[in-house]
């Protein structure tokens, strides 16, 4: 039996993007509002194309062949694009694995009659769908890593705000978890700052820290200690009741260092330390 | 062979570095800072490092024992002007500079050892009387 399983597939090409197409619009997972119809059949009929164009007897058994190095390509493409259009991972299986399918019910019809040929054409088959598939998955993860990671880099810019609060007094409110990347960003525009308004006074307030354990509390005074070596004193604030537990639980030493519990109290402290008054003012009553 | 310049004061000591120390140099200027400060009598020393860019564990180290000799000779240190990177460097080396005091620059460092000796300016103006006399 001389049956050529890539002549075979290529003929019915047509046939198997039909029935690729109707296996893809009837799941339940089809994603109509991420992507039209047409523009899924055009990716998939692209897809198809590529395969079946580079498929031929030889490279079919070496799913490693060099061959199929433009259809990895393609497919990394539209699993990446996926991934950061917000496709779930089972959406984008769906769109190997119905392929997959299309392609051995084609085999299943055209070799009836030979069931060891056709059991040989179906295992190869399967053997690439199933490494292609390794291909999409793996695009797929490192799509969405991307996003994670770009979004981290967002988060990190946009929460290390360092806030004048008066002549001398810079406020940090630090938001989030505290690692070590993000305390070098603090440590870093904190510094900057106090030498830029040459600040003598810096309040670190951890109100929106969500936990504080060993690790955070060692950023915390690495900080401090940066800050007094410039010349500055720092207040850390914000110490909510679960925090100080937690705190001294860790049996962390933070004598050395000025705490408070409120913004509004680090502020007094600093308004002290920079022997300034805050005075209500007497409203004078206006005679008629 | 290269010396950084110790300015006398009245009863302070000024010292600014304005390139970068090697060991050699830091070593010598402890040497000369302690005998200066035996030498005069100061009461404070301040150290201007703002034009300091590079510090390594040995220069940290420097600056804590020269703050620590001038204390045990009765001399207040202040380290003024240090860069936010230098600052980083030294804490990551795990060196605080303990018995040192900082300020953010000459102006402040002076306000900061004036207080701390404060207790001194009657005998500065005894002083000026007696060189008067």
């Amino acid at each position: 039996m001389g049956t050529d399983i890539a002549k075979l597939l290529q003929k019915k090409q047509k046939r198997i993007l039909e029935n690729w197409m109707t296996t893809q619009l009837s799941n339940i997972s089809l994603r109509e509002d991420l992507m039209s119809n047409d523009e899924l059949r055009e990716q998939s009929a692209e897809f198809l194309d590529t395969l079946l164009k580079v498929l031929t007897e030889k490279n079919l058994g070496n799913v490693e062949s060099s061959d199929f190095e433009p259809v990895h390509e393609l497919l990394a493409g539209i699993s990446l694009s996926r991934a950061k259009q917000g496709f779930t991972p089972a959406e984008t299986g769906v769109y190997i694995f119905s392929l997959k399918e299309a392609l051995l019910t084609s085999l299943q019809t055209d070799i009836k009659e030979d069931p060891a040929f056709l059991l040989d054409a179906v295992i190869r088959i399967s053997r690439l769908m199933d490494y292609l598939c390794i291909t999409a998955f793996e695009t797929f993860i490192k799509g969405r890593e991307e996003v994670i990671l770009r979004q981290t880099d967002e988060i990190a810019e946009i929460s290390t705000p360092v806030i004048r609060v008066w002549d001398g007094i810079l406020a940090l409110p630090i938001i989030g978890t505290l690692d070590s990347a993000r305390t070098q960003v603090v440590m870093e525009s904190l510094l900057q700052e106090i030498v830029a308004s040459s600040s003598t006074i810096a309040i670190l307030d951890i109100s929106g820290v969500a936990a504080v354990d060993s690790l955070v509390a060692q950023h915390l005074i690495k900080t401090v200690a940066a800050t007094r070596l410039m010349g500055a004193e720092c207040i850390i604030s914000g110490i909510r009741p679960e925090i100080a537990q937690t705190v001294v639980h860790l049996g962390i030493d933070l004598s050395n260092i000025i705490t408070k519990a409120t913004l509004a109290s680090a502020l007094k402290q600093a308004f002290t330390m920079l022997k300034l008054n805050v005075k209500k003012v007497e409203t004078i009553k206006s005679g008629i | 062979m290269d010396r950084i310049p110790i300015l006398r004061m009245g009863r302070l000591l000024l010292v600014t570095i304005q390139i970068d120390l090697y060991d050699r140099l830091a070593t010598n200027l402890e040497t000369d800072l302690v005998q200066m400060v035996n030498k005069t009598e100061a009461k404070g020393v301040l150290i201007d490092i703002s034009a300091l860019s590079i510090v390594d564990s040995f220069m940290g180290r420097i600056l804590g024992n020269i703050g620590s000799m001038s204390k045990i000779m009765d001399a207040e240190t202040v380290v003024v002007g240090m860069q936010p990177a230098v600052a980083i460097t030294l804490i990551e080396l795990g060196l605080e500079l303990k018995g040192v005091h900082t300020a953010l620059n000459v102006e402040k460092g002076m306000e900061l050892l004036k207080e701390k000796i404060g207790n001194y300016d009657e005998d500065l103006t005894e002083d000026d009387e007696d060189s008067t006399e």
